[in-house]
């Protein structure tokens, strides 16, 4: 008699998506799917508009990551266009970029993850969230809401706005950055350096208490793909992508956006919205990749800053080869953090800027364009067709969570075969399940959402549908 | 009587007030500061009473009158803002906003939108009716501009101000009732027609249905005023 278990819908995640675990007769689990149980739309409905447009339309994809679509298509725009942007634009976009990074990060790793990781996997549900991780570490709390207005709020420093900015247009930017704006940032700095390495130091005491999560949290030989420099430092604006095997060979380099499609192909499955991204040459599923936080830090030589390289060389220790456990992904998000505010600190010391010239202006030159750039939680890639008047006649995104989804299902399948035996679980075991892709920070509607605020009710049915068990949150 | 005599007394919202013979009420009101909201009309372009958002109630006269176009009279009392008007009002808001596709969020007029500003001014919180979601076209073949048909509201500034501003009227109403639509020439796409590229449309369009394609995201305020100094100067010569 064959059961199925439903975690409908998963919590602590950006957007809606549900976990669903078949049991066999004996009671163990058979297959385990991640659903995303939502249709968005945008390629479809964008089709007809003004390719200047893309931006801001795109951007509303997504109330956590909005500028990372903002800058993906933006590039895109410009490579229809055929323009360079200012050096200064350019830069203004990776700060805003870093921004996003950092505060998207410090939501995943403080709202989402720590409670999990503070209170335990066991505790108790109603308290499991970020104002339990408030009233036990007050301190630890506050360094990751702090960290969250940090990148806020030079998000609306620089753009506006702290969501949705229309700052970034194809040809760069709108407004160049004032010194009192660029002043008040690098004030902010400070704190948000002692806020990190809190993080960095509390979670390399608590990561060692996770070694059996460790072993069984989507931790399985994959490809990687990221974007890097030149000289093999992480990048998250510009740059070109790097996949490497499950070895850590290279097997693709220089992915520039026009290729991106040489090299990725997508695939569909009936219980999903999401598509799968995959490597063509391996096919799909055995080309299945990771991006992401983990897969950035398993490509790149260096972070070509300070203190986030030091941090590099101690996650490199994790493994001989790339780091393989999904779980260390929450480690690797803090390097990234730790990256993102030192960068930013950089990027203001550039002598230009302060320049006034922060935008290229161009008519349809080309009538396919592709950009490309990191979101928080990965790979984005946009492409678009126009006509000879800029109208969309096509469009197709890449998003980060396509290309991780496959991962996410086999983790789910790894954790669920090695917790749930004989057709037993517990709460705290279902919580392990969901924290798998909890550890991908995926955003499955590419929407804010509360946490904590869907109720979460799990039945285990018969194959008959009678109930056997039933928990609610 | 004499033309010296030709001055009408009348009240509005209370206050006596007084004007010229041939004035609107919608003129006499602004003179006094008596703010009624309106959309079509346009200082320095002819009046259409198209939108009739300016509609006010007058004593004894069981219809509504467009302020823009009815002109004042002896001894009229004109009420401007009753409960009944604001209600009007907000249902032809809600009926422009239901009758296209107007997605502020993403609009290149958002925040320098004259029918975004009359919704928030006239306390327009949500729209009863089903929105209609027409499949409306966007024609981007001029080399400057372009028309989003999706946020046209049919005002029709666009057509006077070519016709009447700057003498080339390629703009023109073409088809009836809600398939109305806004042409250039005779239905030729915009970077065909006759149009002169003056610009002045794009800064009379009350939305963001007439824009500047070098401006995007929500940069794209208009400015319409340039027409009564215009207007002033051809009467001068």
């Amino acid at each position: 008699m064959s059961q199925t278990i439903t975690i409908d819908p998963v919590t602590r995640l950006e957007g809606h998506g549900k976990i669903t675990i078949q049991l066999d007769a004996q009671g163990n689990v058979a297959d385990a799917h991640f659903h995303v149980t939502q249709v968005r739309g945008f390629e479809k409905f964008s089709e007809g508009r003004p390719f200047y447009e893309m931006p801001s339309l795109m951007a509303r994809i997504c109330g956590i990551c909005p500028v990372s679509h903002l800058v993906a298509s933006a590039k895109a725009c410009e490579a229809i266009m055929s323009v360079r942007i200012p050096h200064t634009a350019a830069q203004l976009r990776r700060m805003l970029n870093l921004a996003q990074m950092v505060q998207s990060h410090a939501l995943s790793f403080f709202h989402l993850s720590s409670p999990d990781l503070l209170l335990g996997l066991d505790s108790d549900p109603a308290n499991r969230h970020i104002f339990g991780v408030v009233a036990a570490r007050p301190e630890l709390g506050r360094a990751g809401i702090a960290l969250r207005r940090f990148g806020q709020h030079i998000i609306e420093l620089l753009g506006n706005k702290r969501i949705h900015p229309g700052w970034v247009v194809p040809g760069g930017v709108t407004e160049p950055l004032s010194p009192a704006n660029r002043d008040e940032i690098l004030a902010m700095i400070p704190e948000a350096y002692t806020n990190i390495k809190l993080a960095i130091e509390w979670y390399r005491k608590v990561a060692d208490s996770f070694k059996p999560e460790i072993e069984v949290f989507a931790n399985f030989p994959s490809l990687f793909m990221g974007l890097i420099n030149e000289d093999e430092s992480i990048e998250f604006t510009d740059g070109a992508l790097r996949l490497i095997d499950a070895q850590g060979n290279i097997l693709e380099d220089g992915i520039t956006a026009n290729r991106f499609t040489e090299a990725i192909g997508e695939a569909v499955e009936p219980y999903s919205y999401t598509k799968f991204a995959y490597y063509k040459p391996l096919g799909y599923p055995a080309g299945s990749y990771r991006v992401g936080p983990l897969a950035r830090l398993n490509i790149a030589r260096s972070m070509g800053t300070p203190l986030a390289d030091v941090e590099l060389a101690a996650f490199k220790q994790l493994a001989p080869g790339p780091v393989q456990g999904s779980f260390h992904y929450h480690h690797a998000r803090l390097v990234d953090m730790l990256y993102g505010i030192e960068k930013i600190e950089q990027i203001l010391t550039d002598p230009l800027i302060l320049d006034k010239h922060v935008r290229a202006t161009a008519g349809v030159n080309r009538l396919e364009g592709a950009g490309q750039a990191e979101a928080p939680r990965g790979t984005l890639m946009h492409n678009y067709k126009v006509d000879e008047n800029g109208l969309i006649t096509w469009a197709n995104l890449v998003i980060a969570t396509g290309q991780n989804n496959n991962a996410m299902n086999r983790g789910v399948l790894q954790a669920a075969q090695h917790y749930i035996k004989d057709g037993k679980f517990t709460e705290g075991i279902l919580n392990r399940v969901e924290a798998v892709v909890r550890t991908f920070d995926p955003c499955l509607s590419c929407s804010t959402h509360a946490f904590g605020q869907m109720p979460l009710a799990l039945s285990l049915l018969s194959a008959e549908g009678q109930l056997l068990d039933h928990v609610t949150r | 009587m004499s033309e010296a005599v030709e001055v009408k007394t009348l009240i509005i919202d209370d206050r006596e007030v007084s004007g010229r013979r041939g004035q609107t009420i919608l003129e006499v009101a602004r003179e006094n500061d008596i703010h009624i909201p309106t959309l079509c009309h346009l200082d320095g372009l002819s009046e259409v009473g198209a939108c009739r958002l300016c509609l006010v109630e007058i004593k004894g006269n069981s219809k509504l009158l467009p302020a823009c176009i009815a002109t004042i009279s002896e001894g009229m009392e004109v009420s401007t803002h009753t409960e009944r008007l604001q209600k009007h009002r907000r249902t032809i808001l809600e009926l422009l906003f239901a009758e296209r596709n107007h997605i502020c969020s993403v609009c290149v007029a958002n925040g320098n939108c004259e029918l975004q500003a009359l919704g928030q001014s006239q306390g327009l919180t949500h729209v009863r009716l089903p929105y209609r979601n027409p499949d409306l076209h966007v024609d981007a073949s001029h080399e400057r501009f372009t028309v989003d048909h999706n946020r046209c509201i049919l005002c029709t500034r666009c057509v006077r101000v070519c016709a009447e501003i700057e003498g080339a009227h390629v703009w023109d109403v073409m088809g009836r009732g809600i398939n109305s639509l806004v042409i250039t020439d005779l239905n030729d796409p915009w970077g065909d027609s006759s149009c002169t590229r003056c610009g002045k449309c794009v800064q009379v369009c009350p939305t963001g249905a007439l824009f500047d394609k070098s401006k995007v995201g929500a940069e794209h305020p208009k400015h319409p005023d340039f027409l009564p100094y215009l207007n002033m100067m051809r009467e001068a010569q």
